[in-house]
């Protein structure tokens, strides 16, 4: 009875041994490769404006942008000159 | 004072800020940037909203300067050109602070409650709190400044408290948000402290090909506004004497 456990239970534990280190290698090579998927998964999942940039329409809104842009530095523009006009009448 | 060729009478500057700017509002929305995740698209506003906290302290450090030579030369145009830096540098932080506020209301803000019910946790910001101390110190100075009656006391008591003023931006707006625990870039917690936007590991390279320029852009363009105000003020100075 004795002899038949102990032989039994080291045949056991190498057996773990054996099938579960290459498991445990396997499993965590999986799980490294399936992070680095949700990583890329992540940043693609990442709402950016891709079809406004597709279609042009993104050059409507830099003209709208540009338009009050010029509109500011044409106001501030007129005003150098008006100063500069009364600087010369005084 | 006016008859003199300086800076404020020449236009290359003026120019160049009008390119920077014309470049940074095309370049800002067309070229690429990294994908992050809550930021998205809103990433783009480095290129303005930061540019405003940028542009008021180059040019609040310019009235600083004004003030010392005031203090150093008693010649009022000093202190004139001092509270007009002063003045468009806390037009650009008010702009700063409003995109600030923007901004954080959609990325901060919790995404399951609307941007109202998570005010209470963004209201604890220490980057808002103290940008809020930093410019309510300045307008105590334009209250101070248009208290006073006399010139010459005013031109002297005002020039000292802007230099104190100035000192106050150090520990409100640079060393506390390094500080404490805040969502802002640059606190401890989610940058590693360092320098937002400024810090070599913090920014990204396709973004400083904007990010300088625009810098640049926004500050020169503060600086002309400043000195259209300077000149209206020498103007309203010679028609009293």
């Amino acid at each position: 009875m004795d002899h038949y456990a102990e032989d039994q239970d080291r045949i056991f534990k190498r057996k773990k041994i054996d099938v579960m280190a290459p498991l445990k290698k396997t499993t965590m090579l999986l799980l490294l490769m399936l992070s680095s998927i949700m990583l890329f998964a992540q940043g693609d999942k990442e709402v950016m404006a891709d079809t406004m940039r597709s279609n042009g329409r993104i050059y409507v809104v830099i003209a709208v942008v540009v338009t009050i842009l010029l509109g500011l530095i044409l106001y501030v523009f007129r005003l150098d000159r008006k100063i500069s006009r009364l600087e010369k009448d005084k | 004072m006016t008859g003199t060729k300086n800076y404020m009478y020449r236009s290359w500057w003026k120019i160049a800020s009008i390119i920077l700017l014309l470049y940074t509002f095309v370049g800002g929305f067309l070229l690429d940037v990294p994908r992050l995740p809550a930021l998205g698209e809103t990433i783009r506003n480095l290129y303005f909203h930061v540019c405003m906290w940028f542009a008021m302290m180059i040019l609040f450090t310019v009235s600083l300067v004004n003030s010392i030579r005031y203090l150093r030369t008693f010649n009022l145009k000093y202190d004139i050109a001092a509270r007009q830096y002063a003045t468009v540098g806390i037009v650009m932080g008010i702009l700063g602070y409003a995109t600030g506020a923007i901004w954080m209301s959609y990325t901060w803000g919790d995404p399951n409650n609307p941007a109202f019910e998570s005010f209470s946790s963004i209201a604890r910001e220490p980057k808002l709190i103290g940008a809020a101390i930093a410019l309510l110190i300045y307008f105590a100075y334009m209250v101070l400044r248009d208290s006073i009656n006399d010139m010459d006391k005013r031109a002297r008591i005002s020039s000292v408290y802007n230099i104190f003023a100035y000192a106050m931006l150090f520990p409100s707006i640079w060393i506390i948000p390094r500080i404490l625990p805040s969502l802002h870039p640059g606190a401890p917690e989610t940058g590693g402290g360092g320098n937002p936007a400024l810090d070599v590991k913090d920014i990204d390279n396709r973004m400083r090909l904007v990010f300088y320029p625009a810098v640049i852009g926004w500050t020169l363009l503060g600086v002309w506004i400043t000195t259209l105000k300077i000149r209206i003020a020498f103007l309203k100075e010679k028609k009293l004497m």
